[in-house]
């Protein structure tokens, strides 16, 4: 098997572990920044219409962003529990749970298409026939040009993410991947937790402000 | 099944610890506690991306490079939440003095 050796300029596999680990950090460390502008915009605005942003958030579906976080939660479990299977060997297992959390990535999308659908329908995405009775409609249509960028970015994470599981679940179901290089499966893993770190924080930023108003 | 294939003690109780917080955040926001509602979520909101971050992550158990380059993407997003709020919320005190055209 190719994998059981290192790649040239490694002196061994522990070194080209640590290095692809490291890679993958430096990736998210610019994805950080990147979602990081989108929040700080929201910030900025939130401050400046506090009332109108929580009138706006009460109108986002809080059952399906809480189900849809559950989801994503127990999907990162799934992965860091491949992860750690297929350091001890159980590589088809490894495959199973890879795919079970791509299949849960799945469920995501499908619940965000529904809620897509629902708000459609009552008028609240932006560009797309949005209409809004009140006079602060202009801030309600800031709020949800945020949700549908930062929830449609975040979604383009997510199906990124469950190709990456499928093909790594593959390759990991071929056996391809040994007790001594595991690192697609890490590094796949590292994305996956960081979508679902970048959807705790968006859901707190969009489904609960405003509940207790 | 095999002891193999039974999932580490400290995935499960992240596992728990996260959807416990779920719940507490999505039950306080809707206690009327004025500007506190906000505090609470994003502190619970941090509390599980550190959750996800140390133990799904495994952070805890890197070294002091990854732990490096792992925290650079925060530190500097820290730095540009904090320079561009600093502006935001600062202007109505120094409206700005236009001599354009006079």
């Amino acid at each position: 098997m190719p994998e059981a050796r290192p790649a040239r300029q490694f002196v061994d596999l522990r070194q080209q572990h640590d290095v692809a680990r490291l890679g993958m950090w430096v990736f998210i460390a610019t994805e950080v920044l990147f979602f990081g502008g989108l929040i700080l915009a929201y910030c900025v605005y939130r401050s400046g219409y506090p009332a109108e942003f929580a009138e706006a958030a009460r109108h986002t579906k809080i059952v399906i962003g809480t189900a849809n976080t559950a989801i994503l939660l127990t999907s990162s479990f799934l992965v860091a529990w491949a992860v750690e299977a297929a350091r001890l060997r159980e590589s088809r297992f490894a495959a199973l749970l890879l795919w079970t959390a791509a299949l849960l990535g799945v469920v995501f999308l499908s619940l965000k298409g529904a809620e897509y659908a629902m708000e459609y329908h009552e008028r609240l995405l932006p560009g797309l026939d949005f209409s809004f009775a009140s006079p602060q409609a202009h801030a309600v249509h800031l709020f949800f040009s945020f949700y549908i960028v930062a929830t449609g970015l975040h979604a383009v994470h997510v199906a990124v993410g469950i190709a990456v599981l499928v093909a790594v679940g593959i390759r990991a179901h071929q056996r391809a991947y040994l007790e001594a290089y595991h690192s697609p499966i890490t590094v796949a893993g590292l994305y996956w937790h960081f979508v679902d770190l970048v959807w705790i924080f968006l859901f707190a930023l969009i489904y609960l402000p405003g509940r207790s108003g | 099944m095999t002891g193999t294939r039974r999932p580490p003690r400290r995935l499960v109780l992240s596992w728990i610890a996260l959807l416990a917080l779920l719940g507490a955040t999505v039950f306080i926001a809707y206690l009327p506690l004025g500007t506190a509602n906000t505090v609470i979520a994003m502190t619970i909101a941090a509390l599980k991306g550190t959750i996800v971050a140390a133990v799904f992550m495994e952070l805890r158990e890197r070294n002091p490079l990854t732990l490096t380059f792992a925290g650079a993407g925060f530190f500097w997003l820290g730095i540009m939440l904090w320079l561009v709020l600093t502006d935001y919320m600062t202007r109505p005190n120094f409206p700005p003095h236009l001599h354009w055209g006079s």
